[in-house]
């Protein structure tokens, strides 16, 4: 990787000064399971590192307000193995617990899963985050697209990779952002976003700013879930995954929120599965409506019609965990 | 290069005059004292907010209870200051990357790629690698298991392996075959061990290591 200038603030004040307002001169470093990997391949070539994890108030996990606050620098094993979170919000520790492997969860962090970049093998190999050949030719859909989106944006193919998002989403969570001009709130669903451009960003996320904490609200007596398809058992990524979050009378849904994963360049909110429950009662066969109602708009590319299946799938399950339905 | 690379090694070894591994440590050593980048462990520590590098910087590691002082530019890896500085290359660098394990440390407890920290970043915690868990006289508990159990062919993956396995059962003393399986699913064999490395990994359980 090229050389860089290091540093590691212990105030979140002097760690928003250390950064550029361009994008590319500057990186931040949590757990670095994304960025190093980006500098090594010369994706990323910043000039300076800032290394967030020595500031204290980005740590900890704590109830607050009735929800939770979780900070940005914790790591995925944390999260996972929290008992706060545990049962309440189940979605948050089934989507920490499929993340790769011991290794990568002992060090990547929630800010890292939500701010990383797509696994898009273009954008990997330098082709740009919309993946365009020197004459402007969109390389994915004429291309190798079995990983790539059923839900494309514009010109952006490429899946989201963050695992926690679609469950932040689904359990309407707010993100903390800090910039030079202070702190601003981000809501889940509005954090992620399609670039237009091939400098364009996967979040509202200036290069100056950080993610520096995470409020989920209060989910008791809301049934919640993630439900994860992939190839391989061990250390892979996922295919397609659905968050779900329910909210109960009796033994009817009153209000769902179905997330999907994996499938588009952002979290995908699925508000015609989301209808097909409401108001009804969980069995099997209304899970697999709502799967049907999920990919119903989907437009896969050549080669990935199958993550339909797949899709529909992880819905159903993920509703019949989150109701407590068995098949 | 690495062929170039290779040749070079026989030839120095054949004649007993240095160890590409001394040569490359010189090497470092030489380049930071160039840079004028070594600093006290004073100045280390008030220069700690403000920006260090490119150049070589001061560092200092703990590995295996030893406190290690070297000199590396912020880019070198946890993997790549152990290998080429400190001469501990049990681990390996194989996909550099954090997808293949051949690079697993613990560290403070947990189990790591060291190819994807930084040795500037792991100052201050406690970084065991695969010679700091017993000695060719005295394995530890682990690495005899997989000798009894044949987890190994090639044998590049093992240290990783081993290490992995020692940091999974220190969090998780009598496992099942299945939480085995999960909690070794940061590890890759190519040559395919992996039902005698789970085989070694639940025979090594419950032993004081």
């Amino acid at each position: 990787m090229q050389a860089f200038e290091y540093a590691s603030p212990s105030s979140l004040k002097e760690a928003v000064g250390m950064l550029s307002s361009s994008w590319g001169e500057t990186a931040v470093l949590a757990g670095g399971t994304d960025i190093l990997s980006l500098m090594k391949d010369y994706i990323a070539t910043p000039k300076k590192l800032v290394n967030i994890k020595g500031i204290k108030e980005l740590g900890g996990i704590a109830k607050q307000g009735g929800g939770i606050r979780i900070g940005a620098v914790v790591t995925m094993d944390e999260l996972a193995s929290s008992p706060l979170l545990r049962g309440e919000y189940a979605s948050l520790t089934q989507a920490a617990m499929g993340i790769a492997s011991p290794q990568i969860r002992n060090m990547g962090t929630v800010g890292g899963d939500l701010c990383q970049r797509p696994r898009c093998w273009y954008f990997r190999q330098g082709f740009g985050v919309l993946a365009k050949d020197g004459s402007g030719n969109a390389l994915v859909p004429n291309g190798e697209n079995k990983y790539h989106a059923i839900f494309p944006q514009g010109d952006a193919y490429f899946v989201s990779a963050s695992s926690l998002g679609p469950a932040l989403i689904a359990l309407g969570a707010k993100l903390k952002v800090t910039g030079p001009s202070g702190d601003r709130e981000v809501a889940a669903e509005q954090f992620f976003t399609a670039p237009k451009s091939a400098d364009g960003r996967e979040t509202v996320l200036a290069a100056n700013e950080i993610v520096t904490e995470i409020h989920v609200p209060a989910a008791k007596g809301i049934r919640n879930s993630t439900y994860e398809v992939r190839q391989k058992d061990a250390l892979d990524w996922p295919l397609a995954t659905a968050s779900v979050a329910l909210t109960m009378k009796g033994n009817t849904v009153s209000k769902a929120r179905i997330v999907l994963g994996h499938v588009g360049p952002t979290p995908v909110v699925a508000e015609e599965a989301a209808r097909a429950l409401e108001g009804k009662t969980v069995t099997a066969d209304l899970a697999t409506e709502a799967g049907k109602a999920a990919v119903a708009n989907a437009k896969p590319l050549s080669g990935n019609g199958y993550k339909l299946q797949l899709t529909r799938v992880a819905v159903k399950r993920a509703v019949m965990q989150a109701a407590g339905v068995r098949a | 290069m690495s062929k170039i690379h290779d040749e070079m090694d026989e030839k120095t070894r054949a004649k007993g005059a240095f160890s590409r591994r001394g040569f490359l440590r010189g090497a470092g050593v030489a380049s930071g004292a160039l840079g004028g980048a070594v600093l006290t462990e004073e100045q280390a520590e008030a220069a700690q907010a403000a920006a260090q590098g490119p150049g070589a910087v001061a560092i200092s590691l703990n590995v295996n209870g030893k406190e290690q002082k070297l000199n590396v530019e912020p880019r070198v890896t946890l993997l790549d200051a152990c290998r080429n500085q400190l001469d501990l290359t049990g681990a390996k660098r194989v996909c550099d990357r954090g997808t293949c394990g051949a690079c697993t440390m613990i560290m403070n407890g947990k189990v790591v790629y060291a190819c994807t920290v930084l040795a500037i970043d792991a100052q201050g915690r406690q970084i065991q690698t695969i010679e700091g868990i017993g000695t060719p006289q005295k394995p530890h508990p682990v690495s005899t298991a997989f000798v009894n159990n044949d987890a190994q062919q090639c044998g590049y993956c093992t240290p990783g392996f081993v290490m992995a396995a020692k940091g999974f059962l220190d969090r998780n003393p009598k496992p099942t075959y299945d939480q085995v399986k999960a909690g070794l699913g940061g590890n890759l064999c190519r040559c395919g061990t992996y039902v005698g490395v789970r085989k070694a990994v639940l025979e090594a359980a419950g032993k004081k290591g």
